[in-house]
């Protein structure tokens, strides 16, 4: 941590036990990985040109993860928490638009590749 | 030309393989791939949407394919 930086926000996303009131046994995420990167490091690039970041961290997991497990982490240090949360916030919501991954919910009764169908 | 098509996710199971090969006139097209791929798996056509990746990029439909071209399906992403 940098001693100018007054603020860290830091999201992590878990795997939660159920979707729409169906119990969820665990996911399993695979990436086009080279691709996820380089969509990644443009998301960083985008970020720090929008908000005045000191730094950045965006992790993502791939392969099975049970629920409560961790797929992904964004962390944002900024002097003012103001930029921190909002740089944070749309880390997360376009890696979720343009990051090539892909998550499969494992149910009792069958498996759903999420958003894949209208 | 002969070109290989990279899918992940549900495109996977369309496709029955994380690779396809794919025949195709020497000028084609991003839009002129979907459509053969289409044609070849009709139940792409039943996805939210898809995209086509060009060496790592998100392709436009008018954009013209090559041989040494890494092409890839991507269905819907769902990471975070």
């Amino acid at each position: 941590m940098l001693p100018e930086s007054g603020g860290i926000d830091v999201f992590i996303g878990t795997v939660r036990n159920a979707t729409k009131g169906k119990a969820v046994l665990r996911l399993e995420f695979e990436a086009y990985e080279k691709m996820a990167i380089a969509e990644m490091e443009k998301i960083a690039a985008e970020a720090i040109s929008k908000w005045p970041i000191q730094r950045l961290l965006i992790h993502h997991r791939t392969g099975i993860l049970a629920v409560g497990e961790v797929p992904v982490i964004i962390a944002v240090s900024t002097a003012h928490r103001a930029a921190a949360f909002e740089a944070c916030r749309y880390v997360i919501d376009t890696l979720k638009q343009t990051v090539p991954i892909w998550k499969k919910e494992i149910f009792e009764d069958g498996e759903v590749w999420v958003a894949a169908h209208p | 030309m002969n070109i290989n098509v990279l899918a992940f996710g549900i495109a996977k199971d369309i496709f029955g393989g994380s690779t396809v090969r794919l025949e195709l006139a020497n000028d084609a097209t991003v839009y002129n791939l979907k459509y053969s791929l289409e044609n070849q798996y009709p139940r792409l056509k039943q996805l939210a949407s898809y995209m086509i990746a060009v060496n790592n990029e998100y392709a436009l439909l008018g954009d013209t394919i090559h041989e040494s071209d890494e092409i890839a399906v991507i269905p819907p992403v769902s990471g975070g």
